[in-house]
This record gives structure tokens, C-alpha cells and sequence, in this order.
């Protein structure tokens, strides 16, 4: 994946080429509308040295489940004899939001194929509109922080359990800045022998509004203040990985959420005296949910 | 082959069945689910060893149809009605990206109030998404279509995807006499899939779907519009070679009677066997009459259509379907198509059927009657409690 046209900064192309390392097996990618595909696909040039599909905003996941159903039957009738992959990119608002239907659906059917969720917390490519996945007091251009209003009311939808709780064989979040557990991540998915899936936090520094050059430091600090954690569930057991596992262990302090909220613009209005409360219910959140993420890890 | 008694969605399944397609992905809705279920059983008893996918919605069904035609297999889907509706953003994908993907629809009205019999709503909403459209008279038609699609959809020139439409219960659950062919014949007949590129030939990756600026769409779009001026002369080719392993000859536009009629009626469907009968009472009682039984409604065989009607006294124009505001859909296009012709006919539209309401016998001799007397309105309902 190369000669892209996504935002200086964007994590995307960085996932992807992590993702797309974690296999030696030849792999065929579907795509759902989004900044990344906008930015890989413009006619008549492609980023994409491996087969690649493109069809709708939603359906990303039935799209492969459609190319897997074919490798099957073209495979058993011997028209194809490589060991194939398949992989679904889609951003948040693809996955959370409009093409979780088909995700779900693709999941409980069993198609083996990965799918990666590249959640930068909003509808980035059409202007940094609200998702399912945007963080509770992030304001977003359809959920602007206003006198009345401190930008989004509600905590994110927790998508990673919600497909864990299709029993799939294998299902983690992850995060760029850490490479070698992502990669991990993605080869056990590729090779799940059913449906995998990965969220991976996607720092986009239009949406966010941090520097550019921030992006990994971005991502590394969503997994140090426990916003994002990581972890895997693999074959009915939860795991915590990488930093979230140190920081679990004692290894590695836990960073206040403040930190988090303080080096993004689109929570700036937190900062004022009025809008303290949610920075504390932001906190709250986080401690709830890690408190219940250790007791599933058995930890 | 012996004539063998099956409602019009197992005679569709039969056919699928004797294809043996690589991939059938599909969501049941009622009048199709007979062809979904027919379907299974034969996967379940290993008759086909086509891949099924039950999906979990018609959205994600033709979702699935759209990534394993890219991917190289001969994919088949049925639906109907609210079913075909919810895919139509995925009609225009499946066409734009040219692939040769058939589709059953089991004609069915679209809610609200909710409905479950035929009209034809759902396959006009389809009108315009680059899909050619046949329609079937019989349960023998609805068979037939369903193995000819395959070729023509395939055909080099067209890849085109298809749908191949039948009357909602009036054909998809009334159990008829018909002849299905062999299934070494239909093998030999529909051959091996071909395709141009494939997301499996990993050796040489093919990027589909991309994103077009304002530079490209336009001739991407045209290049589909090219496409369908092939359709008419291949659907005539493979009509003539199905005549000749099946006995049976199809036309795109068939006439009935009309050798020297003066008034004719014309009819998508089930309806046109009816229009048949009258015509026959009509002529015996010395009534310069005929019908025309439309079969391909996309590409729309406009300059076949004028030539049968140019130098008709009167044409009714029956619709199944209305385009509210306007017209049914099938009228202008008939008027539409007479328009530069030196002897137009006075054409009328007829609105019947919506939501299953019968057509009765002496509604279609009320429409010629009309049409004698030159009585009625431009459009005219027939059968609603006004």
C-alpha cells in the first residue's frame, strides 16, 4: 500500500501496512467508504499492490464474506489452489455505526476473514461528524460544544465486547504506536481459521486536532491513561497485552485521563470551569470499565 | 424432457440447481422464499455443491453476490419486493462494476400499506440502476429466463448484471405443467464462467471499486450505456440458440395477432396470457385486434416496439406499477418510442393490479373497448373504487 493521498499524520496507512505485514499468505482486502479508501483507490491510479475491493460504505464485511464464499467454491472445484486471506478495512463510523449489521452478520455466519477497524472516533472523512465510537465530551461538527452543550453526551459504544459476544475465535484492540503486539494481533487473526476482528485506535489529527507529528504519541497515550486499552480475546480467554498488561502488573503507571484530554483540541472546552464534571465522569468511565476489564482477564 | 408440475420458484430453483452456480447468496422474503428453500434442500441433499450463504439481510446478499462475482464465480440471488429496495444501492454498484450477477425478483408491492402480492413497484424502482430486465409470463417462462440470463449476463460484450422477473404467487406459487430441458443440455447450454479480471488470480491484483473524480465517472457510466446497446441483439442470439435445444422460441417483444389488428394492448408478466385469451374472444366476434407481450423492459427495445405499433389506430398501455406524480412507467416509454413515427397511434395508459388486485376478463375488454370507441382518459384505472 503505497502513493496514498490521507493527511500528513493519518495512522491509517500505518495500521494497514502493520496488518498487511502480520501475513506471508497471499490476501485479498475489502474496504468500506472512508478517508482510507477515498485516499488509496482514485481512478485511474491504486495504492494497491494486492487484490482489492471496494463496494459500499456498509458492507464491507459482506463484500469479503462474498469473496470468501467464492474462494470456497472455486476451491473446491480446484480453479483456485493458493491459501488465501481475507481482510476488511473500514473505519469506525463503517463498523460501529452503518456496516455493523453486516459485520455481525458476516461474524456469525463464520467467514474466515479479519476484520480491522481503523477508529480514529469519527466520520473523518466527510468532516469529523459524530460516531458510535466518539468520546463521550469530543466535539465533533455534528455534536459542536456549544454554551449549552459540552460536544458529544454519550461514552462510545464498547464495539470490541459487542463482537466478542458473538463468541468469534479471536478478537482484540490495538494500537499503532505498538507494532509488535498489533502485528501479533493481525497474524492470529489471519489465521483465527473463522472471524477475527481488531480495533485499532487511529489517531487523525484533523478530527483530534493535535500536530501532526503527534500521531504515535497520540495512540501511545490512549493505551497509557487506559482509554484504550489492549488486550485479546482468544478462544473464550481475555488478555490484557503490551503497556495495559505493565500497567496491570504495577510495571507501569496508569496516566489520568487529563492527560489524554489536554493534548487534543477537540476536548479544549473541557478545560473550562463549567465542563469540569465531565472530565470526571470521562475518568469515572475509564476506571469502571479497566476495573471490569481485569476482573474478565482474571487479574 | 417430461412435463413435470412446479410452482414458478421451484421451476427457478430447478434451474439454478442444473447450473450449478459457484456461489447463491440469498435472503428469503415471501413471494421468493420458495426459491431460497427449493435451493437449500438441494444443497442440504449434496444435488449442488454450490456455496450457500444464508445472509442476514438482501443488503448484505447482494453485497455477497458483488464480491464473489469479483471474485470469479457464477453468482446467483432471489428476491422481491421491500427485498429489492433495500439492495438498490447495491444494483447500481453490481452494474457499475460490471458484473454478470442474476437475480430472480418475485415482482411484489412495495409498503406502505404493507403488501405481499404482485405488482410491479419493486422491479420499476430498479429501472435505472444499469440492470437488464426480463419478464416472465409463466411458470415455463420463468424457467426459461432463469437459464438464459446466465448467458447473456456473461455474454463478453454485455457483463451485465440481470434480473429475470415473475408475477408474485400468479406465477411464483401456482403450481403449472411445464417443460424443463436436460441437465447435461442446460450445462452445455449455459457453459463454463468466464471472467475478465478476478480478486482471486492474486498474481495479478485488480483494484475494483475505486473512487472517480468528476474526470472519469462520466465515461464510466457511458461505457455501461455502450454495454447496453449490445444487450438487444445477444438476447435475440441466445433466444434463437435456446429454441433450438428447447423447442421453445422467445422474442424480446412478442405480437399476438397483430398481423393485421388495428388496436393492440401491451402487457409485462402474467397479464399478457390473459390479454391472449381476450384477444381471441375479440377476434371471433370480428374485432381487428392484438396483444404484445413485452419480455425485455431493460434495455427498452423502443425502435422493435414502434415498429409493430406505427400505423395502429389505438394502444393501451397496461402498468403494474405507477409512478406517482406521473404516469405508470411503461407508458411513456411506449409513447416515447412512437413519437418521431409518421402514423402514431392514440396511446392510453392503463393502471391495474397494484398490491395483487386481479385483472379481470372484462377489465382488458372495457380497455379495448376504450380504445375501439376511443373513449377514456390517458390514464385510466382499472378495477380501484374510486
Amino acid at each position: 500500500m503505497e502513493g496514498h493521498r490521507l493527511c500528513a499524520g493519518c495512522a491509517e496507512p500505518i495500521i494497514a501496512r502493520q496488518v498487511l505485514m502480520a501475513t506471508e499468505k497471499p490476501v485479498v482486502v475489502s474496504n468500506a467508504t472512508g478517508c482510507f479508501e477515498v485516499s488509496s483507490s482514485i481512478y485511474p491510479f491504486t495504492s494497491w499492490n494486492v487484490p482489492w475491493i471496494h463496494s459500499a460504505f456498509e458492507n464491507a464485511a459482506s463484500t469479503i464474506s462474498g469473496v470468501e464464499a467464492a474462494y470456497l467454491a472455486l476451491k473446491r472445484r480446484g480453479k483456485v489452489t493458493e491459501d488465501i486471506r481475507f481482510v476488511s478495512f473500514g473505519g469506525d463510523g463503517a463498523t460501529y455505526d452503518i456496516g455493523f449489521q453486516a459485520l455481525s452478520g458476516a461474524i456469525e455466519r463464520g467467514h474466515r476473514f479479519l476484520y480491522v477497524c481503523l477508529n480514529n472516533e469519527a466520520y473523518m472523512n466527510t468532516g469529523i461528524q459524530r460516531s458510535g465510537a466518539t468520546s463521550k465530551g469530543a466535539q465533533t461538527t455534528t455534536c459542536p460544544a456549544g454554551t449549552c452543550i459540552p460536544g458529544k453526551k454519550e461514552f462510545p459504544k464498547d464495539l470490541t465486547k459487542i463482537i466478542i459476544a458473538h463468541d468469534l475465535p479471536y478478537a482484540a484492540q490495538a494500537s499503532p504506536h505498538n507494532y509488535k503486539d498489533l502485528i501479533e494481533k493481525a497474524a492470529k487473526g489471519f489465521e483465527a481459521n473463522g472471524p477475527a476482528f481488531l480495533n485499532v485506535i487511529s489517531p487523525c489529527p484533523r478530527g483530534w486536532r493535535h500536530d501532526s507529528s503527534k500521531t504515535i504519541d497520540m495512540a501511545k497515550l490512549a493505551v497509557e491513561t487506559c482509554i484504550w486499552p489492549l488486550y485479546e480475546f482468544e478462544k473464550g480467554t481475555w488478555r490484557l497485552t503490551g503497556e495495559s498488561l505493565r500497567i496491570a502488573e504495577g510495571s507501569k503507571p496508569k496516566l489520568p485521563v487529563s492527560e489524554w484530554l489536554k493534548s487534543q483540541g477537540r476536548f479544549s472546552h473541557l478545560a473550562k470551569e463549567k465542563w469540569s464534571f465531565i472530565a470526571e465522569e470521562i475518568q469515572q468511565n475509564v476506571d469502571r470499565k479497566w476495573e471490569e476489564l481485569l476482573k474478565l482477564c482474571k487479574l | 424432457m417430461e412435463r413435470v408440475a412446479m410452482n414458478g420458484d421451484q421451476a427457478i430453483a430447478l434451474a439454478w440447481k442444473q447450473i450449478n452456480p459457484d456461489v447463491v447468496a440469498a435472503y428469503p422474503i415471501t413471494p421468493q422464499t420458495i426459491i431460497v428453500e427449493a435451493f437449500s434442500e438441494y444443497v442440504a441433499d449434496g444435488l449442488v455443491d454450490t456455496e450457500y450463504v444464508c445472509a442476514e439481510s438482501e443488503h448484505s446478499a447482494m453485497s455477497m453476490c458483488i464480491g464473489a462475482s469479483a471474485a470469479g464465480a457464477r453468482t446467483a440471488t432471489a428476491t422481491a419486493s421491500a427485498g429489492l429496495a433495500f439492495m438498490w444501492e447495491m444494483l447500481y454498484i453490481a452494474s457499475g462494476m460490471r458484473l454478470p450477477i442474476i437475480m430472480a425478483v418475485a415482482n411484489r408491492a412495495l409498503s406502505g400499506p404493507i403488501n405481499i402480492h404482485c405488482d410491479h413497484s419493486d422491479a420499476m424502482g430498479a429501472r435505472d440502476s444499469g440492470w437488464i430486465q426480463i419478464f416472465g409470463e409463466n411458470v415455463q417462462e420463468a424457467y426459461d429466463n432463469a437459464i438464459m440470463a446466465f448467458r447473456i449476463a456473461e455474454h463478453m460484450d454485455i457483463r451485465l448484471p440481470t434480473m429475470t422477473c415473475l408475477d408474485g404467487f400468479i406465477i411464483t406459487h401456482s403450481l403449472e405443467r411445464f417443460e424443463p430441458i436436460l441437465d447435461d443440455e442446460v450445462k452445455k447450454f449455459v457453459g463454463e464462467f468466464r471472467y475478465k479480471r478476478s480478486l482471486l488470480d492474486v498474481k495479478n491484483p485488480t483494484t475494483f471499486g475505486p473512487f472517480d473524480w468528476t474526470d472519469y465517472y462520466f465515461e464510466h457510466k457511458y461505457q455501461q450505456v455502450d454495454a447496453m446497446r449490445h444487450v438487444i441483439p445477444i438476447v435475440k442470439q441466445v433466444q434463437e440458440e435456446y429454441a433450438k435445444i428447447s423447442g421453445r422460441k422467445y422474442d424480446i417483444i412478442e405480437p399476438y395477432r397483430m398481423e393485421d389488428a388495428d388496436y393492440a394492448v401491451i402487457a409485462m408478466g402474467s397479464t399478457a396470457g390473459t390479454l391472449k385469451e381476450i384477444v381471441d374472444e375479440l377476434r371471433s366476434e370480428g374485432k381487428k385486434v392484438g396483444s404484445i407481450k413485452l419480455r425485455l423492459f431493460r434495455p427498452f427495445p423502443s425502435k422493435e416496439l414502434a415498429d409493430i405499433l406505427e400505423g395502429l389506430k389505438g394502444v393501451g398501455v397496461m402498468d403494474r406499477a405507477i409512478s406517482m406524480g406521473a404516469t405508470g412507467p411503461l407508458f411513456p416509454e411506449v409513447r416515447s418510442a412512437l413519437y418521431e413515427r409518421k402514423e402514431r397511434p392514440n396511446v392510453k395508459n392503463y393502471i391495474y393490479g397494484l398490491g395483487g388486485r386481479d385483472i379481470r376478463p372484462e377489465e382488458i375488454k372495457h380497455v379495448y373497448k376504450q380504445l375501439i370507441y376511443d373513449e377514456g382518459e390517458t390514464v385510466n384505472f382499472l378495477g380501484v373504487r374510486i
